[in-house]
């Protein structure tokens, strides 16, 4: 068939092909430079941003008071939202209707109502109750003490955030459960492991794969919604640059300050995600995902070795 | 009480309306090892899976080692046994499964030191001893610390073995260990389950693999149609089938 010529002895050559052109790369790369340089320049001579005031005020103590609140409220409304979470999750899957029905009815009454009713709401909950007291049902109570003063502002925010947060949580969780394999639950159970056994050594830790990536998201978002706080007076980051800006009318450069802080922190919770995602990823694929410190140190070894064919 | 360590009297299993066990009676004394054949829906792996109530029965009484499945006895009523009673019995009876079901998120050690940990409170240091041992003897001793994905199908099945017998059962079932295997890999396993048997594990192997049947089994039972057609020992069922549905059956796999 083919003449004798072109057989082929030996390893051919090389292919040395002409690379296929892609000329409007370039134009994207021209347009996008563009608009950046025009960005910097902005940013370096627009009188109107108050740089003096963004560094004035960037590690100011009312800011710093403000972003340590936003912190206290995210980590805080996160952590009773994942508890809240994983319980309904849990009773959501449960057999008995009763308390299948109650967690339904929870996570429809907290996903379908804005953050910022529910949070207006709890900070006027003395309104519907003047006190909250122990006692029995419909019977008589002892212990009780005016609503003021055990739902403080700040309880109030936490109470509407986490409620909030445990409503989306428990969705999360749920999924995340269900995408574990039932013979999982089927092996612990033949090996004698309790059904809460099986849940907390089995099924979570694989269903946080799933888990953790979508609640990295929550937190982020959260982090942000600490700013609905700010409507009921709570001093955390953007009411704490408010104050500033409605006493010196500096609004841009207060808000940048805002901006930044925000960015700071959302960028330190990308980091934290990474790590976790890698450490529930383990045994999910053949080779774990590097850390940057470990890709950096195989950059400078040389790209061969590890990084190649798998 | 009987001296028997399982014994199935009448066993009727349905899922709905739809009847899958339609009175199984069926003996295991200790030591013995036990082949489970029959086409696919005739019951096997069900029945399999009543006997450490996996599934509920809905009549008939089934007991292993002398004790009920699932069930209390008072008089003549039959009370639920709690779901911490079941687990606790599950214990004494290992199972592998066809699709292995090991642990993804624990190494080959660790998916064997889970349940004697956790579930019997042994001590550390003791546990990873025996299975360490146990590694080695179904040939894995060097994936102590490989997760399941790192191993094949053979391998992730061995390790599986070895979990079972970590807990040190009295009673071993087998839900087509073979069947997700590919073919070169299927020799392994059943290579270390015919050492269990010779070491004289009670054993229950619902299986297709004829020739290990032959040569492992002493008593062969043939499952059709949610009842048991004909049992006896390998020679005569797998040899001389006598029934017109064992015939075809073993005409096909053969």
């Amino acid at each position: 068939m083919t003449s004798p010529d072109n057989v082929v002895t030996g390893r051919p050559e090389n292919i040395r092909a002409v690379p296929v052109r892609h000329p409007w790369r370039w134009v994207a790369i021209a347009v996008i430079a563009v608009l950046a340089a025009m960005l910097v320049h902005m940013l370096f001579t627009n009188p109107n941003l108050e740089w003096p005031y963004v560094r004035k005020y960037l590690f100011s103590q009312i800011i710093l008071r403000g972003v340590w609140m936003t912190i206290k409220l995210t980590i805080l409304s996160m952590a009773i939202g994942i508890v809240l979470g994983v319980v309904a999750a849990v009773m959501r899957l449960s057999e008995n209707p009763v308390v299948r029905g109650a967690a339904w009815l929870y996570v429809w009454f907290f996903r379908g109502t804005p953050l910022l009713v529910q949070i207006i709401g709890w900070f006027s909950i003395s309104l519907l109750f003047k006190t909250l007291a122990f006692g029995i049902p419909f019977g008589p109570h002892f212990a009780g003490e005016n609503t003021n003063k055990l739902v403080s502002l700040f309880v109030s925010a936490l109470l509407a955030l986490s409620l909030n947060e445990g409503a989306y949580m428990s969705e999360i969780v749920r999924a995340g459960i269900l995408a574990v394999d039932e013979g999982q639950t089927e092996a612990a159970q033949a090996l004698g492991m309790t059904k809460l056994q099986t849940m907390r050594r089995i099924v979570l830790p694989q269903a946080m794969r799933v888990i953790v990536p979508p609640t990295g998201n929550e937190t982020n978002g959260m982090l942000k919604n600490t700013a609905l706080a700010s409507t009921v007076g709570i001093f955390e980051l953007l009411r704490s640059s408010e104050a500033i800006y409605n006493a010196n009318y500096k609004t841009i450069g207060l808000l940048i300050v805002a901006v930044i802080w925000y960015l700071a922190m959302t960028s330190i919770l990308q980091v934290g995600q990474f790590y976790l995602e890698r450490y529930y990823g383990r045994g999910s694929t053949r080779t774990v995902a590097l850390t940057p410190i470990q890709r950096a140190r195989l950059a400078l070894m040389g790209n061969h070795g590890r990084g190649g064919a798998n | 009480m009987t001296g028997l360590m399982v014994d199935a009297q009448q066993v009727h299993k349905s899922f709905g309306a739809n009847e899958v066990l339609k009175g199984i009676d069926f003996q295991v004394a200790p030591g013995q090892v036990i082949c489970l054949l029959g086409p696919s829906g005739s019951g096997k792996s069900t029945f399999l899976r009543c006997i450490n109530h996996l599934e509920k029965i809905n009549a008939g009484r089934l007991f292993v080692d002398g004790e009920l499945v699932g069930y209390r006895q008072q008089g003549d009523k039959l009370h639920e046994l709690s779901a911490k009673d079941v687990a606790k019995k599950r214990t004494e009876i290992g199972m592998v499964f066809q699709h292995f079901n090991l642990f993804p998120h624990m190494t080959a050690l660790g998916n064997i030191m889970e349940a004697p940990c956790q579930v019997k409170n042994e001590p550390k240091a003791e546990v990873r001893q025996r299975a360490t041992e146990l590694l080695a003897k179904v040939g894995l001793g060097d994936k102590a610390s490989a997760y399941p994905r790192q191993l094949s199908g053979g391998q992730q099945q061995r390790v599986a073995i070895a979990r079972a017998l970590a807990m040190r059962p009295k009673l071993m079932l087998f839900d087509e260990p073979t069947s997700a295997l590919d073919p070169e890999l299927v020799g392994d396993v059943l290579a270390v389950m015919k050492d269990l048997a010779r070491s004289g594990m009670t054993m229950i192997v619902v299986t297709h693999e004829i020739g290990f049947a032959r040569e492992v089994a002493d008593t062969v039972v043939f499952m059709d149609g949610g009842v048991v057609v004909e049992q006896g020992p390998p020679s005569e069922i797998i040899s001389n089938p006598r029934h017109e549905r064992t015939k075809a059956f073993l005409s096909q796999v053969l």
